[in-house]
């Protein structure tokens, strides 16, 4: 069996000391400031990304691993306890973990949010490991005109699941891909839009980017009203949820493990799809679906699962094709570039222990979130009510080391002024920083696969659309489109993101 | 409020502004022919799509106004303070040292809020420095001064 021998080598690269203890610090990093309201996962992730640049590959992209899922399960913590979400896909777990906390069930809440991610998690992190090596093989075959129609399906995809406007997360897209053109053209060497600042010649730093559009954009908005926080008084009660309630829950939780599962395999940011697709199921299949909006166990226990388990199957994408599905994604792969390592079909076979040892940690990762969180959530309930004053000078000192630890250039620190400030425009002209994110990551190999596909083809552009896969990709992309700009789905859409809103 | 959704107004000017000045660099660039692209060619693709995205969102909130949507104030403060501190950081971190320029970026950083005392601040500041300077400088090694040459000492 090589699925065993392959999750053997996995687990013993994984549970090296060094590396578990990577781990946990992420994790607990993670958490840490997941749970701190008002910062998404991604923003964490951001932040946190250049302390793992110090580390040999493996062990840092382990540690992001944890982070990722710290972060996530921070998002969770504070959409229950203070009704504040800081991602959308966490939006869901809001509704009903919100009316949970309220009634006294905090505890329970956030132990059914644990488990039922862990649970998804063990179950996603089995179908990474099954479907990823045979969906490397078929990567192999894509040539770049393949891979140029994937990532244009990507980035559309990209867009149909953003919030508000599809126009401006477009022309967002368009510029993240932009501001990707940044520095020495790879063809000829020509610098571009440098403005001839020699210390841009590589490119903007992608940490910068992320950091400011994400990080710095978000506190500032967050010190617009400063004030208006509502401070948490009320019990987080009975932390082991009763039995009638784990009854209630396993349902829910099987059903959006294979909710999550599927969705997140699909490029452009699956697990908030999969949050929103499993609330609408339970609501269907629920037996009182009144209860939907009043703390019912099955809108947490579900949208928890499918997000987790859509996290984790996310991977695979980035995995084997090396096309990051959402911003974490796109974080993933701006490491992994960073430490010298190509993403896409070759890592699996040239780097196993790589490879396995990403999968097996995140398994890890989720039983770390388990056993740690539900034992610390008193402390992430103090942490909760630290004021928003004392953090943020924490964060900017933190986010400015961090920047200049990755290539000790001090213009990446004017970078992320530049891009903090550009973060704050977009978001008050309600333009998504997401997509840009995207953009920015794919844009450089979206060109060069372009110009490779054309120099192959002898310039004729219909070599997209003759090759089948390449067609295939063109041909879902078009639908997508016409999808999302139609009238009626469009209302569809605005209603769902309403109702994560309210 | 006024009956047009300035929002997107302002959006799209925005975005053809920046559309502009990427067209603007992309002229001095050799474009190239669809076979052999030139580093010019696929810039200036995508400045035109984002020009012409810039019009339609432009178009559609001058025709059909949605309501503008109410919004908080601007975050002045937030900005005088926030953003020049990373900048801070950048110019001294060579000459000052890690330590003096990372103690002088979260004492900027921390007027940021109107609530923050001056000797919260200034003990705020001195617990981040101590602890960045044992985490990355002593704990991950990273190669930082910790004091500049710009000292006397």
């Amino acid at each position: 069996m090589d699925l065993i021998s392959n999750l053997a080598l996995g687990f013993s690269v994984a549970t090296s000391l060094e590396n578990l203890v990577f781990c946990l610090i992420g994790v607990l990093l993670g958490t840490l400031i997941g749970v701190l309201p008002g910062i998404g996962a991604t923003a964490t992730i951001a932040m946190l990304l250049p302390i793992t640049f110090q580390l040999e590959p493996v062990s840092s992209l382990i540690m992001l691993a944890g982070i990722y899922y710290g972060a996530q399960y921070g998002g969770s913590t504070t959409a229950i306890l203070i009704n504040m979400p800081g991602e959308s896909s966490s939006a869901v777990t809001a509704i009903d973990g919100y009316q949970m906390a309220r009634k006294g069930q905090a505890g329970a809440a956030l132990a059914i949010a644990a488990l039922g991610s862990f649970f998804a998690g063990t179950v996603s992190t089995f179908l990474v490991a099954v479907f990823a090596p045979p969906l490397t093989v078929v990567a192999l075959k894509f040539g770049a005109a393949e891979y140029f129609s994937l990532m244009v399906l990507g980035l559309v995809m990209s867009i149909a699941l953003a919030h508000g406007s599809v126009i401006k997360a477009l022309a967002m897209v368009v510029l993240g891909l932009l501001l990707g053109m940044v520095g020495t053209d790879v063809y000829t060497g020509t610098p571009r839009f440098t403005f001839g600042i020699t210390n841009y010649a590589d490119g903007l730093n992608f940490v910068a980017l992320a950091v400011g559009v994400f990080g710095i954009a978000e506190i500032l908005r967050n010190l617009e009203n400063e004030g208006d926080r509502e401070v948490l008084t009320k019990k987080v009660g009975r932390l082991w949820p009763s039995r009638a309630q784990m009854r209630e829950a396993f349902g829910p939780v099987l059903r959006g493990t294979g909710i999550g599962s599927v969705l997140g395999i699909l490029p452009g940011g699956g697990a908030v799809l999969a949050a929103f697709a499993s609330y609408t199921v339970e609501k269907r299949v629920s037996k009182n679906p009144r209860e939907f909006g009043q703390g019912a166990i099955a809108g947490v226990a579900g949208p928890e699962s499918a997000n987790n388990a859509g996290a984790q199957t996310s991977f695979i994408p980035l995995l084997t094709l090396g096309i990051p599905a959402n911003p974490v994604m796109a974080l993933m792969i701006g490491a992994m570039i960073i430490q010298g390592i190509v993403p896409g079909p070759d890592v699996a076979v040239e780097q196993p222990r790589l490879f396995w040892g990403i999968i097996a940690s995140m398994w890890i990762g989720n039983l770390m979130l388990v056993i740690l969180n539900l034992p610390l959530i008193g402390l992430w309930v103090r942490l909760l009510q630290v004021p928003y004053f004392v953090l943020f000078p924490i964060i900017m000192a933190m986010c400015a080391v961090g920047v200049y630890s990755v290539a000790s250039n001090t213009f990446d620190l004017y970078a992320v002024a530049g891009f903090g400030l550009l973060g704050y425009v977009m978001s008050r002209l309600r333009l998504e920083p997401a997509p840009l994110l995207l953009g920015f990551v794919l844009g450089p190999l979206m060109e060069e696969n372009l110009r490779r596909a054309m120099i192959l083809a002898r310039g004729d552009a219909t070599t997209f659309v003759t090759r089948p896969i390449s067609a295939t990709l063109l041909v879902l992309t078009v639908i997508v489109l016409v999808v999302v700009l139609l009238p009626a789905v469009r209302r569809g859409r605005e209603e769902v993101f309403t109702e994560s809103d309210g | 409020m006024t009956d047009k959704n300035n929002t997107d107004i302002l959006c799209g000017l925005a975005l053809l502004a920046v559309a502009g000045l990427f067209g603007w660099q992309v002229f001095s660039l050799p474009i190239g022919t669809a076979t052999r692209m030139g580093p010019g060619y696929f810039p200036m693709v995508l400045s035109a799509l984002l020009a012409l995205l810039g019009v339609i969102i432009l178009f559609k909130a001058l025709r059909s106004p949605e309501p503008d949507e109410a919004k908080g104030p601007l975050a002045w403060r937030g900005m005088a303070f926030i953003l020049p501190a990373p900048v801070f950081f950048g110019l001294t971190v060579r000459g000052l040292g890690f330590v003096p320029a990372l103690f002088v970026t979260s004492l900027i950083a921390a007027f940021a809020s109107g609530r923050m005392k001056v000797w919260q601040a200034v003990l705020l500041a001195a617990l981040v420095t101590g602890f960045s300077t044992l985490v990355f400088s002593y704990a991950l090694g990273l190669p930082f001064r910790r004091f500049g040459p710009w000292w006397p000492f």
